[in-house]
């Protein structure tokens, strides 16, 4: 036992040793905290647009009022004809343009059918689809406000936001960047650290000494797992503490789900070390083949349901997708595990393969 | 100068008979635009939408229809039991819920505003936003198809039609959006990583003493590492760019000469970045990481995703500093606007001033005595 | 016989690496044309020495004169007048033969014509005129090793630096290496080279013995195994080292 944990000691004297990157390992999840909690924001405020006012009536100066008033747009021009759209367009200097046609106020008073034109930008079609949302729904409720009393709109609706009433991005991303540190530390790490040593030679030197190869292995691996852990409660700490992000379930169930995901991408970080040669490989293999489809296709920023066919099946293999399922479910509805036996099931048989599957190798490679 | 010459011809013959790296070269091209396209997508389709329908009456079952005709939701139940309806969002069988009251049709009739409610799973919030957009769009859809009825009862009340025009982008497709974007992607990784590695790998295997050793200056050394991985970026941006122009239909609407020299200067800027990492680290997998840091954070913050007005204020001006937002920026507004050089002078002048430093700053850190 | 010129020219040179000193006032002085020897265990200072020597190192303190310059202000004129070759590494394994010479006598400024005949004239003498596209990687080390001391000297140095050259090279090899180095010395290329290999000093015209960062012996062979009344360099260094 004494060998072990010298041999345990050891690694957590190299790892920390490596200053550069212990530093990147807890800065990279701040980072991304900070950038996706303040800095990336997919809500439109004080959007630029123009306003061509071919009418210049009381109605059109009203309208216009309230579109500028609703914090949602920001006055860059008023132009004075359709061609001068083009070059603002053209310079990015605006993202929308409101046509009043002439007589607007007369024909909204007398003939009930005033014509409005939205013209966007639609380079960026998201934003294009949410500023014309915006601008219909303010037109629609000037509409309502300046009707006689008796005369109504059809249909009101009224909307309830579940799970995230502030409409908080951190809700989604700070779930997202444990799985990608959790993934970073326990795959892509372990993988590098254990094929440098098979890369030095010192593997062997290991596999010589008294030491038992599963202990060699758990050797590795427990420096990292204690990292990642300590990690993901520091992630869970500030997503709490600095953007209220809320741990709505017990508290327990969501580092027990953090604990296998944490066994599950180890598991895979080994079975990356036991293919790949050299460093350089293994780096590779863990950023393209685990990383980046961790971003992409886990459902962390990009809706999982929106994806070609093809794609989502690509999903269903990918162990971030199921772990962030059940870590939200946890975290923001509060959920049981009777609601995540689904996720945990499939994270345990992944687990059970990728054991399978680097016992196997590693016997392969001692014989 | 022939010196240079020679380094770069160096690299290319060691380059080409790298088998990893020169299949990278192929490949990552063909996966991003292939993968990241496809993948990287905000568009709305299947939004699953489960309807509590406490009404039960011709009006109702009518804008369930409507509902039902509309690309972007998928109808995932019918209930008139509200928790039921709850429960299918706690359990992410389905997104929102749209409840109908008993009094739906009996308001619509005597004129008086029927009332509807949505839930919304809003984990996402932005996908929530755009759902609760598309929601009220039908919704307003609906209503417009009943006022005539309301006509007949008396009662004009002015409306204001609305009729909107999407430019360059008529038919919201998000991919013509994302494409651009991700070819920066694509040519900042090589750019900057590959050309990072290679740098640092000759300080590993120790090829770097033999050549600090002879007479070579330090911008040729520098310069002779840029040119290749410059070349093979654009090269590499023209293959993205073809793949992306057939496949998906991406518009090149403005002028090629254009968008390829700020490429060129922005791959400068971002090579310089990569080997002014370089000269600062020992190992690879330092410069993997460092590099990884920052190009995650620039791509991030560069507008790729989210609009860069969004940001706060001290978000923009951090983006003084991030090549990708210029880049992000041009590529959009050359491509699907067809904007010229006028148009993009500022951000060109801006880039080669970078371009500049950081390169004068990867020479000067350079060391060839140590 | 007049005076010999001194080509390098060392006095009480330092290096310390943090408190670990490398080298600890050295005091020495080369003559042009000779093939003088840097002996001594690992660990002893002689790699810190030569890289210094060669402008890859500062010196931490003393003075040290190389080919004429100072090696702490004018290292690029150093490197302009020497060649090298380390044991570490000496030519790209991913390039030919022919591809090697062409990029590092490029480098020193040969000409196109110049190399290209040197090269055919090279590949004669070591028979491997067929072999010019050969990559390095496919060759074994005595012919890397052979090739790579050809390549240090191509651009006719004044000094060549050579690192440990013989390692893990075989005893006929290390003869056919010597050969190379007799051949450069008699062109009037300074040759020094540091070895940990005794044997190799009795090839050299003098010698010195490093010990834990400082020179504890330095004279012509003969001399110093008559000075230590023994019979061979490697009894001369055990005495030493003791």
């Amino acid at each position: 036992m004494n060998r072990f944990s010298a041999f345990i000691i050891k690694e957590f004297r190299h790892l920390l040793r490596d200053f550069r990157t212990v530093i990147i390992i807890f800065g990279i999840p701040v980072i991304q905290l900070i950038l996706f909690g303040y800095v990336i924001n997919t809500d439109l405020k004080n959007v630029r647009i123009a306003i061509l006012d071919l009418s210049h009536d009381e109605i059109s100066t009203a309208l216009t009022n309230k579109l500028l008033s609703s914090g949602y747009f920001k006055l860059d021009n008023e132009i004075q004809s359709e061609s001068q759209i083009e070059p603002l367009f053209r310079k990015g200097k605006i993202k929308e343009v409101v046509v009043f046609e002439k007589d607007f106020g007369k024909n909204f008073l007398r003939t009930s059918n005033a014509n409005l034109q939205i013209i966007t930008d639609a380079s960026d079609p998201n934003t294009a689809s949410l500023l014309e949302n915006y601008t219909q729904n303010i037109v629609l409720d000037f509409v309502k406000k300046s009707s006689e009393p008796n005369a109504s709109l059809p249909i009101t609706v009224e909307h309830r936001m579940f799970y995230n009433e502030n409409l908080s991005s951190a809700n989604m991303f700070v779930p997202g960047t444990i799985a990608l540190i959790l993934m970073l530390i326990s795959a892509l790490m372990t993988s590098v650290s254990i094929t440098r040593e098979k890369e030095n030679r010192t593997m062997e030197v290991l596999l010589v000494s008294p030491l038992r190869p599963i202990q060699i292995i758990l050797g590795k691996v427990i420096p990292y797992l204690l990292l990642a852990f300590i990690d993901a409660l520091v992630i869970v700490g500030v997503g709490y503490f600095v953007f209220g992000v809320p741990v709505r379930g017990s508290v327990v169930l969501l580092f027990s789900i953090c604990l296998l995901f944490i066994l599950l991408a180890l598991s895979i970080g080994i079975t990356i070390s036991t293919i790949a040669r050299t460093q350089q490989v293994a780096m590779l293999i863990s950023l393209a083949g685990l990383m980046l489809p961790t971003i992409l296709l886990s459902g962390f920023i990009f809706p999982i349901e929106n994806m070609p066919k093809i794609l989502q099946w690509v999903s269903v293999l990918m162990p971030p997708r199921w772990f962030l399922l059940a870590l939200k479910d946890v975290m923001l509805k509060g959920v049981g595990i009777t609601y995540i036996w689904k996720e945990i099931l499939i994270m345990l048989i992944m687990l059970a393969t990728f054991i399978m599957i680097s016992v196997k190798k590693f016997k392969i490679r001692l014989e | 100068m022939k010196t240079i010459i020679y380094i770069v011809q160096k690299e290319f013959l060691q380059i080409s008979r790298n088998k990893f790296l020169s299949r990278a070269i192929i490949l990552i091209p063909i996966i991003q635009m292939l993968v990241l396209v496809y993948a990287a997508t905000f568009e709305m389709k299947n939004i699953k939408i489960c309807f509590v329908d406490q009404d039960k009456s011709t009006s109702s079952v009518s804008l369930i229809e409507k509902f039902s005709a509309s690309p972007f939701f998928k109808i995932e139940g019918l209930t008139d039991n509200i928790e039921e309806a709850k429960e299918k969002i706690a359990r992410n069988e389905a997104d929102v819920v749209c409840l109908i009251p008993p009094k739906f049709s009996h308001d619509l009739t005597t004129l008086k505003s029927a009332n509807i409610q949505i839930l919304l799973n809003s984990i996402n919030a932005s996908t929530a936003q755009l759902s609760l957009g598309y929601c009220n769009a039908v919704i307003m859809s609906f209503s417009g198809e009943i006022i005539p009825h309301q006509v007949m009862v008396g009662n004009i009340p002015p409306s204001i039609a609305v009729r909107t025009r999407h430019w360059y982008n008529p038919d919201l497709n998000y991919k013509i959006y994302m494409a651009p974007g991700i070819l920066v992607i694509l040519v900042t990784v090589i750019g900057w990583l590959m050309a990072g590695m290679n740098l640092v790998s000759e300080k590993e295997t120790g090829t770097i003493e033999q050549l600090n050793v002879t007479p070579i200056k330090k911008y040729e050394f520098i310069l002779g590492k840029l040119i290749p991985f410059l070349i093979i970026g654009l090269i590499d941006l023209a293959f993205g760019m073809a793949i992306a122009h057939f496949l998906f239909k991406m518009p090149i609407e403005g002028s090629l000469l254009t968008l390829f020299v700020f490429a060129a200067i922005y791959l400068v800027a971002v090579l310089g970045i990569g080997l002014l990492i370089s000269t600062v680290s020992n190992t690879q997998q330092q410069v993997l990481f460092v590099s990884f840091f920052f190009v995650m954070v620039f791509i991030l913050m560069s507008g790729l995703f989210t609009a860069v007005e969004n940001m706060p204020g001290w978000g923009q001006k951090l983006d003084l500093i991030n090549p990708a937002a210029y880049f992000i920026r041009v590529i959009r507004m050359v491509l699907l606007k067809g904007s010229g050089f006028a148009d993009i002078s500022k951000e060109l002048i801006s880039i080669s001033v970078y371009a500049v430093i950081i390169n004068a700053l990867a020479i000067w850190r350079y060391r060839k005595t140590v | 016989m007049s005076d010999p010129e001194t080509i390098i020219h060392v006095k009480d040179l330092v290096k310390k690496f943090g408190n670990f000193v490398a080298n600890d006032h050295l005091s020495f002085d080369v003559y042009k044309g000779e093939i003088f020897g840097f002996l001594g265990a690992n660990g002893a200072g002689k790699t810190t020495a030569i890289k210094i020597l060669c402008g890859l190192s500062s010196p931490s303190s003393g003075i040290v004169n190389v080919a004429g310059f100072d090696a702490y202000k004018h290292t690029e004129d150093i490197k302009r007048n020497i060649g090298y070759m380390s044991q570490k590494f000496s030519l790209y394994d991913d390039l030919t033969i022919t591809e090697n010479i062409r990029f590092f006598a490029g480098i020193y400024g040969i000409s196109r014509k110049v190399i290209k005949s040197r090269t055919g004239e090279l590949l004669e003498q070591f028979g491997l005129t067929d072999q010019r596209n050969t990559l390095i990687s496919a060759l074994p080390l005595g012919w890397k090793q052979k090739l790579a001391f050809s390549v240090a000297v191509f651009h006719k140095p004044k000094i060549v630096f050579l690192d440990e050259p013989t390692s893990g090279v075989d005893p006929i090899t290390r003869r056919q290496f010597w050969e190379l180095i007799y051949d450069a010395a008699s062109k009037g290329i300074t040759v020094f080279v540091t070895t940990h290999y005794m044997d190799e000093a009795e090839y050299c015209n003098r010698v010195t013995i490093m010990h834990e960062g400082r020179i504890a012996a330095l004279d012509t062979p003969q001399r110093l195994k008559e000075q230590y009344k023994v019979s061979n360099i490697y009894d001369l260094f055990l005495q030493i080292v003791r």
